[in-house]
């Protein structure tokens, strides 16, 4: 572009918002808006699932950015599946929390929040890709991208034994611990938070059908007869509302506290894949030390070459890890704080509406004349 | 003593007695008005009715809401919990009780230690006699100011006695009551199932025939009583024993209300006498026995010959709604039943997400956020003790009062199938006297006087036999119908006392939720 490419105008990350999303099909299409943080004019894109990958290949990708590795990458969702094709429970297990909700709309949040994290982020948020993808009208997905340096395929069995390589930083050393354990129990949670949640919504569809059942017990032949359908529909009307409050009460689990839960799990996850990286390079450092001493003499220039330049890439991914990791502790504590907080005020007006209403079905029965 | 009856707790004012109205159905003859003893004890074989045939129902004292009430008023935990509260078995006593003899003395002998599994609930039985005889109505005052009787009945206490597979449960049963037929006014006795069993084997040998709708008792459980017995502590057989606590209470609620079997002298010596022998011959009343008996009797009229000629087409019409209605409430019972599943698997499943939140608490490093998802665990706990106590709550509430209905239709189903076959016999005595009268003509005919007199003397006899069996058909006819009324009018007050408690339970776990949040909220907010 240029050589103003740095000054390419920032953008405003809460402005971020994916404000409507269609299907097509088995395709989704999000509907993308933002704004500069220096002019309230607004940019409106949209996206596909393909182009997100994209961003997020872009970052991993990027050049002369020293320290990369280090960078905790904000974790985008995985590829959502139009229930149209494939079942419930398939999307349940690939996307938790994210594939509930009406509409994709908690699918959409979790993706906004990943865009505004990107944006948040110091180094991130210069990225060319994130230019491209939130002003682009062009959908870059569909270029060819480069392969990223780093790919988040699954660890290969090779690799995981790396994963347990002692470190040499104790501050580093206990946050690989802290992560792997507090990873785990993260997942752990999640998924029985949302077993409770489907067990929610199973209930306020069993309450469902009873409150039908309750409304074919009209019969008009006398007055008790009438009398007793009255008391029938009434308990009707009673089960109708526990429903309704049941679904109140689950959408707003998945709306706050699930999706707070799945976006720690998956940074959590993210954390620990960064902490890996900088593993694998301590790996590689102590490889070419190695090498480095073992070395011929005709080869030994070249490897304390390899030794010093491994080195320096260490160190600097180190010192970018340990900013990442602070920011990430901060972040993750205000993320968790706002989530709970938000469904204890939800779930907390939803409990007193239900009170209320199920206070005057008491009144109206007590009243009741047999 | 006088007999008044009254409108009770209901707030429809109580009536002013005349004269006019007191029209029992038996002959006063047979009771001296002046001794109330009698009215109660001694076996009778007429059923109590509380209406004359001939006067509009509405407009008659004894259908009044007020006399044949049975409330069952649960203390604030629900069936099943323990409760904290010391509770009095009989707390919820309406002012009535207060204006009879003093009871105060009486109610605490009732109120023992109250075990985890006993009952917090009683009930309310009030019997409102006719005034046999015509009474100047100055006396008629001065009885309304006093005599209200009542009965009030509670089961309690299971206690597993013998060991193994001879092991058995009783169950105290304690009765608070003002009516002058028993010996003293509070007394309890220990009883166990089959006991309940041959009570009600006793009284549907003596009322079937007449029409009266006789409760059931609760079902058999070969399954759950074998657990029981094999001495599992857990909590499915604390939960069955509980089970059966509570349905063997409705059982005799609804036995006392009826107002023949309260006067009935096998109920009295259930309810009173120290030891009871063994009842045998219960294998019948098995659930599944249960239900076997009255199909037997519906294959038996089906296979009537005669088809029967219906004078009256309301017992046709009424049939036919208690058969729809049956069906209607085992879809209910269904539907409730899979509530309650969902109830306590969501119990489970809180606690499990609990257990997990907790573990997330302690590896917390920071330590407000390590708080709070302490509490947030906390929080899930109590939510999880909620919905154990809803699930209860339906349970008891909504699931047992259908089965309980299914049972009564089943009850009331028998009934009509009683009358038909009494029907049945009228028709069969009637063609055996036709037969005997077509012998007498043809003896008649071949003039052998030995025989005629032998035919005349069975014609005679027929003909008083067909004269009964009219009769007991009228009766039956006639008493059905008036149960069939009560009937109705009982299920719906009970379903709206359920459906209340049922609301009240609901509306306190929204409380107790309120609560839960509100406390969670500053913990949320304290985070840094």
């Amino acid at each position: 572009m240029g050589s103003n490419e740095d000054s390419a105008q920032s953008v405003n990350g809460s402005s971020i918002k994916i404000t409507d999303v269609t299907q097509d099909g088995d395709t989704l299409t999000f509907a993308i808006t933002s704004q500069k943080s220096s002019s309230s004019a607004g940019v409106c894109v949209f996206r596909t699932y393909e182009d997100f990958e994209w961003l997020q290949q872009g970052l991993f990708s990027q050049e002369d950015v020293p320290g990369l590795q280090g960078v905790i990458f904000p974790p985008l969702p995985s590829k959502p599946l139009p229930s149209t094709s494939l079942s419930q429970a398939k999307a349940l297990k690939q996307l938790g929390f994210l594939a509930l909700g009406d509409e994709w709309m908690i699918y959409c949040k979790a993706l906004e929040l990943y865009l505004q994290q990107v944006a948040a982020h110091t180094t991130l948020s210069k990225s060319k890709a994130l230019y491209s993808f939130l002003n682009s009208s062009e959908s870059p997905g569909k270029q060819c991208g480069k392969k990223g340096i780093l790919n988040r395929l699954s660890q290969a069995m090779e690799e995981m034994r790396k994963e347990g390589h002692k470190d040499v930083d104790e501050f580093f050393q206990s946050e690989r611990d802290s992560s792997t354990n507090l990873s785990a129990l993260f997942k752990l949670s999640t998924e029985k938070f949302l077993d409770v949640v489907l067990n929610k919504q199973r209930l306020a569809l069993a309450c469902g059908h009873f409150s039908t059942s309750l409304h074919l017990c009209v019969n008009q032949d006398n007055p008790t007869a009438v009398a007793f359908s009255k008391i029938c529909l009434k308990l009707s009307d009673i089960i109708e509302a526990v429903k309704i409050n049941y679904e109140k009460v689950s959408d707003n689990d998945i709306s706050t506290l699930g999706l707070g839960l799945d976006l720690e799990s998956r940074y959590q996850e993210a954390k620990r894949e960064m902490l890996f990286r900088r593993t694998c390079k301590l790996v590689e450092l102590e490889t070419a030390n190695r090498n480095s001493e073992r070395a011929k003499p005709n080869k030994k220039a070249i490897m304390e070459g390899v030794q010093k330049a491994t080195q320096k890439e260490f160190d600097i991914i180190s010192s970018v890890a340990k900013q990442e990791i602070e920011h990430y502790h901060r972040d993750r504590v205000s993320l968790l704080r706002d989530f709970l907080i938000c469904w204890c005020e939800k779930q907390l007006s939803t409990a007193r509406e239900s009170s209320a209403l199920l206070s005057q079905h008491l009144d109206a029965c007590k009243k009741f004349a047999v | 003593m006088m007999l008044l009856c009254r409108s009770a707790s209901f707030s429809s004012p109580a009536r002013c007695i005349s004269n006019e109205d007191q029209e029992p159905e038996y002959d006063t003859g047979d009771l001296d008005s002046d001794d109330g003893e009698e009215i109660f004890t001694g076996t009778s074989n007429k059923p109590f009715v509380s209406t004359p045939p001939e006067t509009d129902p509405s407009s008659d004292i004894f259908s009044e809401e007020g006399s044949y009430t049975v409330q069952k008023h649960t203390a604030p935990k629900t069936n099943g919990v323990q409760s904290d509260e010391e509770l009095d078995l009989f707390a919820e006593a309406t002012v009535e009780l207060t204006l009879t003899a003093p009871n105060s003395r009486g109610r605490k002998e009732i109120i023992g230690p109250t075990e985890p599994l006993s009952t917090t609930v009683n009930t309310h039985g009030k019997l409102h006699v006719a005034n046999t005889s015509n009474k100047p109505s100055e006396e008629v005052e001065e009885e309304e100011s006093g005599d209200t009787f009542e009965l009030n009945i509670a089961v309690t206490n299971p206690e597993k006695m013998g060991d193994g597979m001879n092991a058995y449960m009783t169950y105290k049963v304690s009765t608070q009551t003002t009516l002058p037929a028993f010996r003293s006014k509070t007394f309890s006795v220990r009883r166990r199932f089959s006991d309940f069993l041959g009570l009600y084997e006793k009284l549907s040998v003596k009322y079937n025939l007449m029409g009266c709708i006789i409760p059931p008792p609760p079902q058999k459980s070969v399954v759950g009583m074998t657990k029981v017995k094999v001495g599992k502590e857990d909590p499915s057989s604390a939960e069955f024993v509980e089970k059966r606590r509570a349905a063997l209470e409705r059982y005799l609620q609804r036995v006392v209300s009826h107002p023949a079997l309260l006067q009935d002298s096998d109920v009295q010596e259930f309810l009173e006498r120290e030891e009871l022998p063994r009842a045998v011959n219960t294998q019948a009343l098995s659930g599944s026995g249960f239900l076997k008996m009255i199909n037997k009797a519906s294959d038996a009229v089906n296979k009537m010959t005669i088809k029967m000629n219906e004078s009256d087409n309301w017992f046709e019409s009424k049939l036919q709604e208690v058969e729809n209605e049956e069906q209607l409430l085992r879809r209910l019972h269904a539907s409730v039943d899979s509530l309650v599943n969902h109830r306590k698997e969501l119990c489970s499943n809180t606690a499990m997400f609990a257990k997990s939140v907790a573990m997330l608490g302690s590896s917390e490093e920071n330590s407000a956020l390590s708080r709070a998802l302490s509490q947030l665990a906390e929080v899930e706990d109590k939510l999880e003790q909620l919905h154990q106590e809803q699930a209860f709550s339906d349970f008891f509430t909504l699931t047992e009062l259908l089965a309980d209905y299914l049972r009564l239709l089943g009850a009331v189903r028998g009934c009509f199938e009683q009358r038909m076959k009494a029907w049945q016999r009228w028709q069969e005595a009637q063609s055996t006297l036709q037969k005997k009268r077509e012998a007498e003509a043809k003896l008649l005919w071949s003039n052998k006087p030995d025989k005629l007199q032998q035919a005349k003397e069975d014609i005679t006899e027929w003909e008083a036999k067909v004269g009964q069996c009219e009769r007991d058909f009228e009766r039956i006819s006639s008493t059905l119908r008036k149960e069939v009324h009560r009937f109705e009018k009982e299920k719906c007050r009970d379903f709206k006392h359920h459906i209340v408690k049922y609301l009240e339970s609901l509306l306190r776990s929204q409380h107790r939720l309120v609560k839960c949040w509100e406390a969670f909220l500053p913990e949320a907010k304290a985070i840094v």
